[in-house]
């Protein structure tokens, strides 16, 4: 407990500055409300349900977006180094999109799917998908041969094998390039709503910067950051149990 | 040497194709004969392709020049009756002890109570009762290779391939692991094709040792052994010492010539 308290201390001597810079007047109210003020804004967006009902709608589209770049781009990369032809098609797709800004697809998938869930399900999709993807690859590639040939001679078919031995010894990497897309999903979303959204917690930013309530934004704001971080913290948690076997 | 031939190679050779670099003649024109239940050592300097020719009768590479066959069927792919080690253990790190040796027996399709009753049976043999819920990372490197027999021994393959299963292991544990390879095999007889480079392990272990040239790899010599194993002075005895200092002389020359060959194909 006391290790926890330390870890955290920073964070709490943070938001003791935060607020007495604010109360001091050492910074404008408009450009840094008191932290207590944003507490409370936070608590009626809470108790009036815009929290609630704009926090289910973007993770809703985070999750359906993720699940798909991960059921999806999990098997391409895993099938890409399985299967050359589909190295040879994909391949080069893969490394032209894969430095691109995905926030430059924000205005496309609007155009295809409107501002409603869709599109933004579709944005994570597409923008989530690479990093899986290229883990699957990488992690699929470095299966090691007599893993293989030992599953083959114990009665494995090729087809067992890409099951039994090339999925597990990708998970590693695939389970990386999650957490990557974890994050990305967070960044997309959350730019994706403040631009073509009429609900969702970057909705709410943008329109609550927009009407002058800037300790209601900052509540949402650190919402965000917060989910954000704990996502991580319980992705990295349920990663080291699932590989427990590397030790 | 009484029995059939089991296994049948007729002027097998291969290459090596890697995928930068040139492509290598690995083996040239081997051919061999090896009986049911025979322990058969393959010795030869690195990179004679005693590997190569191991592999090959496992049907894990493509038979391209030549013939292999196994009890009369050409080999055209790995097979239950073939069973594998390797130097590096190769067990699914991601599953424990005993889940590595119920694989195969998965693979066979036996039911739940048959597969525990003869994974346990294997594990007891190969004495790692106590770390049947380990996994290999938590094994020492001997606990792993006994790890690995079990697994191989499991589906009850006819022939085992050991790819120089103690080549990792310390001095100790080697004598110790080739002792029990031995009981194993002569409690319960299978045909056994052993790859190492360790001429006095050939010797203690096998029956005939087939000594490769240095590559592209060919049968040098045919050498019997087939020593009484039984008796505890062998390893010092005058007979046996004389035999690995023969087939040693064999050995040396060919590495020598592997070091020439290497030395010219870096200076051209």
């Amino acid at each position: 407990m006391s290790a926890a308290l330390g870890r955290y201390l920073p964070l709490l001597l943070l938001a003791l500055t935060w607020e007495a810079v604010a109360r001091l007047g050492l910074v404008s109210s408009l450009a840094l409300p008191a932290l207590s003020d944003v507490a409370a804004a936070w608590w009626q967006l809470l108790a009036s349900g815009e929290l609630l009902t704009n926090g289910a709608a973007s993770l809703y589209r985070a999750g359906a977006g993720l699940a798909l770049a991960i059921s999806i781009g999990g098997a391409v990369g895993i099938l890409m180094a399985w299967w050359r032809p589909l190295l040879v098609v994909a391949g080069p797709l893969v490394e032209l999109l894969y430095p691109m800004p995905k926030s430059a697809l924000i205005p496309v998938t609007a155009l295809w799917l409107g501002f409603g869930d869709g599109s933004k399900i579709l944005l994570i999709f597409l923008g989530c998908m690479l990093p899986v993807t290229i883990g699957a690859f990488n992690g699929a590639r470095g299966t090691d041969q007599a893993l293989l040939w030992s599953a083959r001679s114990m009665g494995a078919g090729r087809l067992g094998t890409l099951w039994d031995v090339v999925v597990p010894s990708a998970l590693p990497e695939i389970l990386n390039g999650i957490r990557s897309a974890i994050a990305l999903s967070f960044v997309l979303l959350v730019s994706a709503e403040l631009i073509v959204a009429r609900d969702g917690l970057g909705y709410m930013i943008g329109f609550l910067g927009a009407g002058g309530v800037y300790d209601a934004m900052f509540a949402v704001v650190l919402t965000v950051a917060l989910l954000g971080f704990a996502a991580d913290r319980c992705y990295r948690r349920a990663m080291n149990r699932v590989l427990l076997w590397r030790l | 040497m009484t029995g059939a031939a089991q296994i049948t190679i007729a002027g097998v050779s291969h290459v090596y194709r890697p995928p930068r670099g040139r492509a290598v003649l690995a083996l040239d024109a081997v051919s061999l004969t090896i009986q049911r239940r025979e322990f058969v050592a393959l010795l030869g300097p690195s990179g004679c392709g005693k590997s190569t020719l191991l592999y090959l009768i496992g049907g894990f590479l493509p038979v391209e020049q030549g013939a292999i066959s196994v009890d009369g069927r050409p080999v055209s792919g790995p097979g239950r009756d073939r069973g594998i080690t390797f130097q590096n253990f190769a067990l699914f790190p991601w599953k424990t002890v005993r889940a590595n040796v119920h694989y195969g027996l998965e693979k066979l399709g036996l039911p739940r109570a048959e597969r525990q009753r003869r994974a346990q049976a294997l594990i007891d043999t190969v004495g790692l009762a106590g770390f049947e819920d380990s996994y290999p990372a938590q094994l020492s490197g001997g606990m792993k290779q006994r790890c690995a027999i079990a697994r191989m021994l499991a589906h009850e393959p006819d022939i085992l391939l050991m790819d120089e299963p103690f080549g990792a292991l310390d001095a100790q544990t080697r004598g110790l692991m080739q002792e029990e390879l031995l009981g194993l095999w002569q409690r319960t007889p299978k045909t056994v094709i052993f790859v190492t480079h360790d001429v006095q392990e050939a010797v203690y272990l096998a029956q005939r040792v087939v000594v490769l040239s240095a590559r592209p790899g060919q049968v040098k010599a045919i050498v019997e052994t087939g020593f009484d194993r039984s008796d505890p002075g062998l390893l010092k005895s005058k007979p046996f010492v004389d035999k690995v200092d023969e087939i040693w002389h064999l050995v040396r020359a060919e590495a020598i010539k592997a070091q020439q060959g290497r030395r010219e194909s870096s200076a051209s």
